[in-house]
């Protein structure tokens, strides 16, 4: 009887370790790999950190996209119609990049507030716009319509 | 008549649902009071249910293939030039149609649980089915409620459908949800057995042998559908990628992660009569991932290819049934689980304790990924900023974790149940380990001619997982007459759990391979450039344009020639970029050169102007092993369902229970 529950105890204690260990180290993966959203605005303004992988994201500046004539770089502007982040990239950009429409990147800050990608996300669907995109257009006054009329007529706010 | 197809589909789908509320509440209270006539309602409704809900699914069916645009739902998703067999697989492109097909499979599995459940203990069975029949009212009135695929735009009616979406034009979008869809829903069935169970009060051997066959089923459908999911991500989406940790991939892994331990815990509890609660809780846990899978999918909140719908009543709507579930039987678990609970002994070297292990690394396995793949959605839903959680994060915890499972896993099948001498494990293993340990530590030299630790690592759980087996397979069959007939002499279950762990060997080989050694290069090409990439030359001989049946393409024409091999073996490689017309949608179609030690990937990127093209070319080793690994697990899970021991003892219970039932109906 005693042996059982001492086997019972050790059997607890085990869990409860493993369990603690196992919390601790996905509280410590989830810190250091998490990607924060930051919109054009917040980038302008300094919120965004350099050289840490980040999240950004707003709709691709027409006539903005500049390609190298010999490799495959790549340079094009995100805007959310109050600031612009110019965006380099190398690489195959996705078959739904199109300028006017919605982008996220993913991708580090340099000091000179350009960020360099190391994946571009372009959704498969017409009409989609990433969630934070369209929250980071919002904040700046922009309602769904009003983008995707601009995006059609090919204005420039 | 024709006209008229939806409405019947409709009134099939209104039926389906009254039968649903009836197969729910006659049986369950029939059970409760021992009524055998309010029981008796199981078998007829659950019978109806499936024949109408056929009946619906078929009308939509012919709505899509015969171009019926005025039904909302055929006109968003399909278009007159759509191939017939895509017209066909349309049906579930889209939310109401896929919910239908989940509803339609749900009538199945709980038809089939109606027809090979005869030696069951008749109240069993009608709890059973009660039980299944309150999930399936909960999805049809969800269905019919919030997701009316027969809704109708008249008198408006579109000239011709908007297309389905490109990217679920093709073959793995015709296999890969059914198959996911009953793995999924096939849980329900194990999970109607342990609410009956917690029920009843009757949790004994005999009832987890009747669970563990639908279990295996469910697992194993569910297996190969995750595999096609990985398969169809890969040639279609144009990255070579095949595991993108993406919260809807993660949503299928969840229930897979947590069936995988129910089918360990069963055994133990088969086998020891231990683990019995917890078996319990485990097949809750599965199903409730499962329709967690469907809520994270349907409602909208995650935004992928899956994601169709955008109403949030939808979303509230499976999140409420979610919550209904999960909370009614947690409570009914914590009501009654202590009275069906029984502790068994067993010392910490035994197999009773390695699958105490397997169990506990699958579930911190599953919490893992769980976090990782809601933990965005809570802090978004909080206010507190947009986060997404990448790869590294599951890469970090899941990787070690599996090597960890693999480790124990080589120990299991060989290990004795309630102990086992710690000398006698060493004696019959360590050789195994030595040599996978040997092998997996040159083999990274004499392959690629550079010693590397993660493929060493990744190489050494697979053989030591390969060569344990065989030790075990070895030791098994030993007989006095010939090796022969002791093979034979092994059970089909024993086998199951041979293929079953050997799949996964097979998988990690592939894993570690493919993500260690793949080549990538994004090159620059016009007519008549080359690219030579490890020893394998690629010539773009043209480029010229074609029509498809509802697309434009640019096709790339590739010369594809290995090192120190003549023309004669050349072959011609063909990726295109298509246009699909409805849709005004780019599409990449990739070139694939399958083969069992590599496959060849040619993408087409994006016109560069000038004549010239942004091409996409891998070298993928090993990426089949990955989904041969996925197939040889799912056909283990289901060579150990024809073992003889489910349906021996279930026919010789049937001649006894049936009587003694027939006697007590008859006094009652």
């Amino acid at each position: 009887m005693r042996a059982k529950r001492r086997n019972r105890l050790l059997l607890i204690v085990g869990l409860v370790a493993l369990c603690g260990v196992a919390i601790g180290l996905t509280l410590y993966a989830l810190r250091s790999n998490i990607n924060l959203f930051f919109s054009p605005v917040q980038i302008a303004s300094g919120e965004a950190p350099v050289e840490r992988q980040i999240r950004a994201g707003g709709m691709v500046k027409k006539g903005s996209v500049e390609r190298s004539s010999e490799g495959l770089q790549v340079s094009f502007v995100i805007t959310d119609y109050v600031d612009d982040v110019t965006v380099h990239y190398s690489g195959i950009l996705p078959d739904l990049f199109r300028e006017g429409q919605g982008v996220v990147v993913v991708g580090k800050l340099n000091d000179k507030q350009e960020l360099n990608a190391d994946q571009v996300l372009a959704k498969h669907d017409e009409n989609y716009m990433p969630p934070e995109v369209a929250e980071a257009l919002k904040r700046s006054g922009y309602e769904p319509e009003d983008y995707k009329k601009m995006a059609t007529s090919g204005e420039a706010p | 008549m024709i006209e008229m197809i939806p409405e019947v589909g409709h009134y099939a789908l209104i039926i389906a649902l009254l039968m649903a509320a009836v197969q729910a509440v006659m049986p369950l209270a029939g059970a409760a009071t021992r009524r055998p006539l309010w029981m008796a309602y199981a078998w007829p409704m659950a019978t109806g249910q499936f024949l109408f809900l056929l009946l619906a699914y078929g009308c939509l069916t012919a709505s899509y293939l015969l171009d019926d645009f005025s039904v909302i739902n055929v006109a968003n998703n399909a278009n007159s030039m759509l191939p017939w067999y895509y017209k066909f697989s349309a049906v579930w492109g889209n939310h109401e149609g896929s919910v239908l097909l989940w509803s339609l499979i749900l009538s199945a599995w709980t038809y089939a649980v109606s027809r090979f459940s005869r030696g069951l203990p008749p109240d069993m069975v009608a709890r059973v089915l009660g039980v299944m029949g309150l999930v399936s009212l909960g999805f049809l009135a969800f269905v019919l409620f919030t997701s009316n695929p027969f809704d109708r735009s008249l008198p408006d009616v579109p000239m011709d459908g908007a297309d389905l979406n490109p990217l679920l034009q093709d073959f793995g979008l015709i296999v890969h949800p059914p198959m996911l869809y009953t793995g999924y829903v096939g849980f329900s069935v194990v999970f109607a057995f342990a609410i009956a169970a917690l029920l009843s009060g009757r949790l004994d051997a005999a009832w987890t042998r009747w669970v563990r066959p639908w279990t295996n089923i469910a697992w194993a459908f569910l297996t190969v559908g995750i595999a096609l999911g990985s398969w169809w991500a890969y040639y279609e989406l144009g990255w070579g990628g095949w595991w993108f940790w993406d919260p809807v991939e993660n949503a299928s892994l969840l229930p897979w992660l947590a069936g995988t331990a129910l089918i360990h815990s069963l055994a133990v509890t088969e086998k020891r009569g231990t683990f019995k609660s917890w078996t319990v809780l485990l097949a809750i846990m599965t199903f409730s991932l499962s329709l967690l899978g469907t809520f994270l999918v349907r409602s909208g909140v995650l935004t992928s290819v899956h994601a169709f719908a955008n109403d949030p009543a939808r979303g509230l709507f499976v999140l409420v049934l979610l919550g209904i579930t999960v909370g009614a039987s947690l409570l009914l678990f914590a009501l009654r689980a202590p009275r069906v609970s029984r502790p068994g002994a067993f010392t910490w070297l035994s197999r009773d304790a390695l699958l105490l292990v397997n169990n506990i690394l699958l579930v911190v396995m599953t919490v893992t990924v769980l976090l990782g793949t809601i933990y965005p959605l809570i802090l978004d839903a909080m206010k507190l900023g947009k986060i997404s959680v990448g790869p590294p994060y599951f890469n970090a915890l899941f990787v070690p974790l599996t090597v960890i499972l693999c480790i124990f896993m080589g120990l299991g099948p060989v290990a004795r149940w309630k102990r086992m001498a710690g000398r006698e494990l060493l004696a019959r293993l360590w050789l195994s380990g030595l040599v996978a340990l040997l092998i997996a530590a040159v083999l990274p030299l004499v392959y690629h001619g550079e010693w590397d630790l993660k493929v060493s690592i990744g190489l050494a759980i697979a053989l030591w997982l390969v060569l344990s087996l065989m030790r075990d397979l070895w030791d098994k069959s030993a007989r006095s007459d010939s090796r022969w007939t002791g093979m034979k002499a092994l059970t089909p279950a024993y086998w199951g759990m041979v293929l079953g762990h050997l799949g996964l060997a097979v998988t990690i080989i592939g894993v570690t391979l493919v993500s260690n050694y793949s080549v990538e290069r994004n090159v620059r090409m016009a007519e008549g450039d080359s690219v030579d990439i490890s020893g394998i030359h690629f010539t773009m001989s043209h480029l010229e344009e074609r029509r498809g049946p509802n697309y434009i393409a640019e096709v790339a024409t590739v010369q594809v020639r290995r090192d120190g091999e003549n023309s004669a073996t050349s072959f011609v490689m063909t990726p295109e970029k298509r246009l699909y017309i409805a849709r005004g949608m780019p599409m990449t179609q990739v070139a694939l050169r399958p083969g069992l030690f590599h496959d060849l990937y040619v993408a087409m990127g994006e016109d560069l102007g000038d004549g010239s093209w942004a091409l996409r070319i891998q070298i993928k080793p090993f990426v089949r092993w990955l989904w041969l690994g996925a197939l040889l697990m799912a056909a283990g899970g289901l060579i150990a369902v024809v073992d003889r021991r489910y349906r021996r003892k279930l026919a010789d219970r049937q001649a006894q229970t049936d009587i003694a039932q027939v006697r007590e109906e008859a006094t009652v």
